[in-house]
């Protein structure tokens, strides 16, 4: 039977703001379907995201959603997990949202471990203002604030989540769609901090001044250029080196910042 | 008043004063002259069920508390200069999502990091108009460590009921001065929550308007599903850039304020026969006007007083009426001249108006004040 999505998306919202090719819908769609495979009750999620073309995402979907300040869900995320830790909740963020302006919120929560689902919509560019470059802009690429090429070399953004202290890390992409939905699905029932790296494109003011060819181009490029952990095992180093590794690369079990606070309530109260 | 007398710094009145109001969140960051804020209710909110978190910076100290009152918790944040400009843009989010919490800024002295020792009262024109944007702003500034407690609660009661962030601006001197002030007993003081939705899920409009200024606000998880957003939106809540729409939203947000002075504005206005002299005063400088007066009619010169509790909306009515009698307004602040602007602007050239300020770290003394009741009387 066909997926129903209409369970999950608010009526009359649509159509969205993305450009026609813009693949962060592919994003929404993997994270709806693993909330269905989760089973998350709609009533007890909560989305939080910060400001560009992907925080734009909690408007489409029925759940609490709250759009925030640029860079910021992490941290109002925090507010609303740690008031009420029953509740499930999920942050969407760029790769500028959530690893520039944002950066010190991601790696903090990543410490403390605590139990939000983080899916960073990797597209290597501010893709609202216009095509500056983001902390993943790869070294070289052009970009409108990079005009000579882009002289900043690029967070890794599953290096980074792992140096933090996050507990579940994983990278998919947009072409390996069952993959990612089953990454970001895990990442739900993981307890504890868990981040998606899900790349993803923005034809419009990356590709097109890259040279990178049509939408359809762009998400085939990862067919070929992604390999998985357990596969990037046969490769020789030099084969490895050209390649951006996907899959799960840590999940791990760690104490949850709810639950260390909760230890804390019961002595305070004892005290 | 009954209840439990205890002798308390003005950082701790505050903390208590949330706890009493029903504060049940608290993000922070550490900042001196307010940490002891954090620190006490690291301590206490635990015991009571809430939760302390210390956020890796006062931006994310803000967004914590939105996040959490937008679960239902009453929330608070507590700071300083520095700090307090970091919250900013957050604020603006609270004000336009209309998510209750609460701000303390126990302001120090100068810009940047400046005198993070000294006391100051530098951030009360930041207090009104801080955040980007027209915006709707309610400032508090008690005197005493009693009222310290009180005007928290109050700031507690009216984010609330009015669903808007409430800033306390007290300062380094009644932050850390110590008074006897008595707890009152529970159900004593009036406690208000914000208004909750009774109707069905599926016919609530977050920002609906048809049944008051102020809409209901349901909390995240109840089963009002809703969504939040920091862009201009419409009754239902979601993004909207219509000019027909987008005036009268802002113009509510203002309104909330302006309708609602009867449970906002609060001061103190003191006469004395023949006053040709006023002195307008708030926080800590207050307290050296109150002595510079008693000094002044001891030498035969009677001096009006106005001490706005609440600073923002300022109450310019006493104002007014002050002007209207006295020849000669003094305005001491512990700032380059920022209240003043405020006097002058809704006394209309009614009465003259001089400042006595002081930006080097140490109080306004009641001689300061005194010198300038002399010289203008
Ligand atoms: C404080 C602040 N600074 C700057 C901006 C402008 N701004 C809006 S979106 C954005 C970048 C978005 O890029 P990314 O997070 O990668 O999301 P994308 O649009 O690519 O999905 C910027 C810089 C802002 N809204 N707020
Ligand atoms: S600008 Fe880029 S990221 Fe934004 S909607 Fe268009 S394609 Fe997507
Ligand atoms: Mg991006």
């Amino acid at each position: 039977m066909a997926f129903d999505y209409d369970k999950y998306m608010r009526p009359g919202k649509l159509p969205h703001i993305w450009c026609p090719g813009c693949a962060h819908g592919i994003v929404m769609k993997s994270i709806i379907r693993a909330i269905d495979r989760v089973g998350l009750d709609k009533d007890r999620t909560v989305i939080v995201s910060g400001i560009g073309c992907a925080s734009r995402m909690p408007g489409y979907v029925d759940f609490n959603t709250l759009h925030t300040t640029h860079g910021r869900s992490l941290a109002f995320a925090t507010g609303v997990k740690l008031a009420d830790p029953s509740l499930n909740v999920i942050c969407v963020a760029g790769d500028g949202d959530a690893l520039a302006i944002g950066g010190n919120h991601f790696i903090h929560a990543c410490r403390r471990n605590i139990d939000i689902t983080m899916v960073v919509f990797n597209n290597n560019i501010y893709g609202m203002t216009g095509g500056q470059f983001s902390p993943t802009t790869p070294h070289g690429k052009l970009a409108s604030t990079t005009p000579y090429g882009n002289p900043d070399y690029a967070f890794d953004v599953v290096e980074l989540s792992m140096g933090a202290g996050a507990t579940y890390v994983s990278r998919g992409t947009v072409y390996h769609a069952v993959p990612l939905e089953r990454q970001i699905a895990d990442g739900i029932t993981h307890k504890g901090m868990s981040v998606i790296d899900a790349l993803c494109t923005c034809p419009t003011t990356y590709g097109r001044r890259n040279k990178l060819g049509s939408a359809t181009d762009m998400i085939l490029w990862f067919k070929d250029n992604t390999v998985g952990i357990k596969a990037a095992e046969r490769l020789s180093p030099e084969e490895r080196a050209e390649k951006i590794l996907t899959g799960v690369f840590r999940q791990d079990i760690k104490p949850e910042y709810c639950e260390e606070y909760q230890k804390i309530i019961d002595m305070a109260k004892g005290a | 008043m009954s209840g439990k007398e205890v002798f308390y710094q003005g950082n701790e009145a505050c903390a208590e004063g949330a706890l009493y109001a029903g504060c049940r969140f608290f993000g922070g960051y550490p900042i001196t002259p307010s940490t002891e804020v954090a620190e006490f209710l690291s301590r206490r909110l635990p015991r009571v069920g809430g939760a302390f978190i210390q956020m890796e910076d006062e931006i994310a100290a803000m967004a914590s508390i939105i996040g959490a009152s937008l679960v239902g918790k009453k929330s608070l944040t507590a700071t300083s200069g520095p700090g307090m400009s970091l919250k900013l843009e957050n604020i603006g989010f609270a004000c336009i999502t209309e998510v209750p919490c609460v701000i303390v800024n126990v302001m120090r002295g100068g810009p940047s990091t400046g005198l993070p020792t000294g006391p100051g009262q530098s951030d009360v024109m930041q207090a009104k108009w801080g955040t980007h944007g027209d915006h709707p702003a309610i400032a508090l500034a008690p005197a005493s460590v009693q009222e310290i407690f009180n005007e928290t609660v109050r700031a507690f009661n009216i984010s609330e009921r009015l669903r808007t962030p409430v800033i306390l601006l007290t300062d380094e001197i009644i932050g850390h001065m110590r008074e006897k002030i008595t707890i009152p007993e529970k159900g004593e003081l009036e406690i208000w929550d914000r208004p909750r939705p009774d109707c069905p899920p599926e016919e609530y409009l977050p920002y609906d308007t048809s049944k008051g200024i102020i809409p209901p606000m349901a909390d995240f998880g109840s089963g009002y599903r809703w969504h939040v957003t920091g862009l201009n939106h419409d009754a239902s809540g979601f993004p909207t850039n219509k000019p027909s729409l987008v005036q009268p939203e802002e113009e509510r947000l203002m309104a909330k304020v302006t309708e609602n002075l009867d449970i906002i504005e609060k001061y103190e206005h003191l006469t004395k026969d023949g006053a040709k002299v006023g002195i307008v005063a708030y926080g800590s400088s207050a307290r050296s006007a109150n002595a510079a007066i008693r000094l002044a009619l001891e030498e035969g010169i009677p001096v009006d007083f106005i001490r706005p509790i609440t600073l923002w909306p300022y109450p310019s009515q006493p104002t007014i009426e002050m002007a209207e009698k006295v020849d000669t307004i003094v305005v001491p602040e512990m700032n380059l001249g920022q209240m003043i602007d405020e006097v002058q602007r809704c006394i209309e050239g009614r009465a003259k108006v001089v400042g006595v300020n002081r930006v080097d770290g140490d109080p306004i003394t009641p001689e300061n004040i005194l010198e300038k009741i002399r010289e203008v009387a």
